[in-house]
């Protein structure tokens, strides 16, 4: 993996060039890794995937603890690893043990061995051997080292734990490690910034070609990420690239872009397209936008998004956003994606799915253009998505709260795979 | 009626079976051709340019289900079902009264049409002849079915015999009704269960009505093979050559098969995108169970000898682990089942324009059933269609397999 800085605003935002071996196009950052179920996004098939801009499209967010149940590692092996297995050769990998959907950290059952994770199928202590055998024979292009990533409100002492098992856990990836995909340390330390410092610290001392910062959407004030952010990125080198999760909303990649990160891990778009949540909003806020899409009837938009499944979209033909041009908004109205939201039909969240990326992979390409032209800050300051929320039933809620899934209180369907059971309408003629 | 929205021309025939060009005012389409149901406006999984791409031409909506939501009304607001969901080949509606029959309970037919309870809220309704025509002028696809008296195929006596006639009565209600036969063909239903009689007495009713095409109906619902295939042989050889023969509710590549060699033309099931979503594939052997452990370290795709977006791609190996619990499961394995059922029909298609049925059939069957045992409903089949299948009748000699097998 090869990464420069190409580009810096003012501040410490930073435009840079990501060359992945294997990759016929180099990818410019800040972007934005798709999140995945299985390798592939959740409801786009690689021709799909394929309609959406390129390269920005091309980097993928796989969780390797999804094959724990299914897949041998042999057999992922025998198959040829990831991009064979999912034929998208001309995409990148990057590995990162928790999904961030159905596959999160459970710190309180972590111990020094492991760290524990709630999954589909069922709760496991993964130890990092195993987990860099699940990634060796899988072969992402990056892969994150296994961490003890706990909550906000843990114990000093617990957060100091966690600080002492992740720099060990990199120790031990690096040394089980079977494959030739570059490995990003990762940092935790909660909501500590010496404790922060010092797994950054400790994490330098390896042998690593970029961090990923973890530990973050688990219950800290928004307000104390840019301190603990900067804790961080004050001392990696700068030439290396930063991944972050937990940075989701698109105010919170603006925060992350103006501390310096360049790669984001988000399932967004997920928790969007299984709400019928669409994004709307202004992508480039150098042009005036008048805000049309808003409306006071529709239950959980906001600046940035409308809910698809109001009723005022009943026989709104008109597409989600007019100059999108997404396959969605090209070929669809919302009043057929409120139709078949209200019918639990799959094709709505293919549908959204596309939308939503597209336009999250556009306000990623604004953010470059801007960095680029020396303005983020004021294209930081201007953003529409800061503005207050009237509604405000954050797609965030509480840690405490969820801990499963992050959805709004309107939004009705069960994420995983909406409109997916067997029994579902369906008859022929007659 | 003079008036027909379709023209159907035959390009080639091998005995019974035809192959032909129809051209509906939104495709022209080559049969014998299978359609995939769309109930809700939309073929679960699949975006308007991967059915197209598929190759499907034609595909069913359910008016019950559209009336419902999001209503005629709204679908004609838009232009019609087409303009609403994108689609720009044809569509073919049903009339909705098989669906409330068999989806609602307390629907019962009287001479004045099909009554039920709402399922929003519960009134007593009446669906006529004249509204299901209504509905679908509406809905605006290119062929919309006659609204009939459907009894279950396992019923017998003079209920049979009522809803045939009352069929016929309401055809002439249905004709009556329809407001636009030049834009949509409406399709007339053979009903008359497994009686010979009456199955002749409806073909003749409603050929002397001159639609533009006809429907077999009442089938596919529980019925022996054996009288299956005797029902569709006796109705599509009385029914006129030059109009489009369409069996209703079939199905299982197997059943298209030989209702094409007995001069069928068209047909529309749920199975294949419905055993798709329970993880089964659709491959010449017969089915193939992804759910099946054994599928977990299969790294061949799920049909080697096809050529579709999924088989390309993908090794049964990972579809194993997506299917049943993922959306991309279903989504996948949806995408080849369709995939398999138009490339059947193109099959069927070719082969009877080359002259070559027999063999297709042949090699069809040889891979379905490779110790020979065909099922005996098939024989007999194949034998009123002409269509000689002797040659996989034989069971492979199995003392060569023996031999091989000591080898190793
Ligand atoms: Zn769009
Ligand atoms: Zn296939």
């Amino acid at each position: 993996m090869k990464f420069s800085v190409k580009a810096w605003s003012k501040g410490r935002a930073r435009v840079g060039i990501l060359q992945l071996p294997g990759l016929p196009v180099s990818i410019e950052t800040p972007c934005l890794l798709l999140s995945t179920r299985k390798g592939l996004p959740h409801f786009l098939s690689p021709d799909l995937l394929s309609s959406l801009p390129s390269p920005d499209s091309h980097l993928l967010q796989v969780s390797p603890l999804h094959f724990l149940e299914g897949l041998s590692t042999k057999t992922i092996s025998n198959i040829g690893g990831l991009h064979q297995m999912l034929a998208l050769q001309d995409y990148g990998f990057s590995a990162v043990p928790r999904d961030s959907i159905v596959c999160l950290p459970e710190s309180d059952a972590s111990n020094k061995m492991g760290a524990s994770f709630e999954t589909p199928c069922g709760r496991f202590l993964i130890k990092p051997v195993e987990y860099m055998k699940m990634t060796s024979s899988l072969g992402p292009n990056w892969w994150v080292s296994l961490s003890d990533e706990v909550p906000a409100w843990v114990s000093e002492k617990r957060n100091k734990t966690s600080v002492d098992r992740t720099v060990r856990w990199l120790d031990e990836c690096i040394m089980s490690s079977q494959t030739d995909g570059a490995v990003f340390g990762a940092i935790v330390g909660g909501c500590s910034v010496e404790e922060r410092k010092r797994c950054a610290a400790e994490v330098m001392k390896h042998d690593v070609s970029g961090y990923w910062i973890g530990g973050f959407g688990l219950g800290e004030n928004i307000d104390e990420r840019p301190a603990l952010l900067d804790a961080i990125l004050d001392i990696v080198p700068e030439e290396k690239p930063r991944q972050v999760c937990g940075l989701e909303l698109p105010e919170e990649i603006l925060q992350g872009v103006a501390a310096g990160i360049d790669i984001f891990d988000s399932t967004y778009i997920y928790q969007l397209t299984v709400g019928g949540f669409a994004l709307t909003f202004p992508i480039d806020n150098r042009k005036t936008h008048a805000i049309s899409h808003y409306q006071l009837c529709d239950i959980g938009s906001d600046l940035t998004k409308i809910n698809l499944r109001a009723v005022v979209y009943r026989k709104d033909d008109s597409p989600i956003v007019d100059e999108c041009g997404c396959y969605t908004c090209q070929n669809h109205s919302k009043a057929y994606l409120n139709h078949l939201l209200n019918v639990h039909e799959m094709l709505a969240q293919i549908l959204l799915e596309i939308h939503n990326t597209h336009h999250y992979l556009g306000f990623f390409r604004s953010i470059r253009e801007a960095i680029k032209s020396g303005e983020f800050l004021e294209f930081h300051r201007d953003s529409t998505v800061n503005e207050p929320r009237l509604n405000k039933p954050s797609l965030k809620a509480s840690f405490h709260h969820r801990p499963r899934r992050r959805l709004p209180p309107s939004a009705v369907p069960p994420p995983e795979s909406p409109s997916f059971n067997s029994n579902q309408v369906e008859n022929g003629g007659g | 009626p003079s008036f027909m929205a379709l023209r159907f021309e035959i390009l080639g025939r091998f005995n019974r079976a035809r192959a032909a060009q129809l051209t509906l005012p939104h495709y022209v389409c080559q049969t014998p051709l299978f359609m995939p149901v769309g109930t809700q406006g939309t073929i679960k999984g699949l975006t308007t340019p991967q059915l197209e791409e598929i190759g499907c031409q034609i595909i069913l909506g359910n008016t019950y289900h559209l009336e419902l939501r999001p209503t005629s009304e709204l679908i004609d607001e838009f232009g019609g079902l087409h303009k609403f969901i994108n689609w720009p080949r044809a569509m073919l509606t049903d009339s909705g009264g098989f669906q409330m029959v068999s989806l609602l309970h307390l629907a019962d037919i009287t001479e004045k049409g099909v009554t039920f309870q709402s399922p929003v809220d519960g009134n007593p309704m009446l669906l006529t002849p004249e509204e299901s025509i209504e509905i679908q002028n509406r809905i605006g696809a290119d062929i919309i079915m006659a609204l009939d008296d459907v009894v279950r195929t396992t019923t017998i006596g003079p209920r049979v015999e009522e809803a045939m006639y009352r069929t016929l009565r309401w055809i002439d209600r249905c004709i009556a009704a329809h407001k636009r036969p030049n834009k949509q063909n409406l399709f007339g239903i053979v009903q008359g269960g497994l009686d010979p009689v009456l199955r002749d007495i409806c073909v003749k009713g409603l050929v002397e009505r001159n639609l533009p095409g006809y429907a077999i109906g009442g089938l596919a619902g529980g019925e022996s093979k054996d009288s299956f295939w005797r029902v569709v042989a006796q109705c599509a050889a009385a029914l006129p050559e030059d109009k489009p023969r369409y069996v209703m509710g079939v199905g299982y590549p197997l059943d298209i098969v030989v209702c094409s060699a007995l001069g069928a033309d068209m047909y529309d099931c749920v199975y294949p995108t419905r055993t798709a979503r329970f993880g089964t594939a659709l491959v010449p052997e017969g089915v193939l169970k992804l759910k099946n452990r054994a599928m977990a370290d299969d790294t061949r795709p799920i049909d080697p000898t096809c050529i579709c977006m999924v088989c390309k791609n993908y090794t049964r190996a990972y579809i194993h682990c997506l299917v049943t619990k993922d959306a991309m499961g279903s989504q996948l394995v949806s995408y080849h089942n369709l995939y398999y059922m138009m490339k059947l029909s193109r099959d069927l298609h070719s082969s009877i324009i080359e002259g070559r049925l027999p063999e297709f059939v042949c090699g069809f069957l040889q891979i379905m059933f490779p110790k020979g045992d065909v099922p005996e409903w098939v024989c007999n089949a194949m034998e009123a269609a002409g269509i000689d299948i002797s040659p996989c009748l034989r069971s492979p000699p199995s003392s060569p397999v023996t031999t091989k097998q000591s080898l190793i």
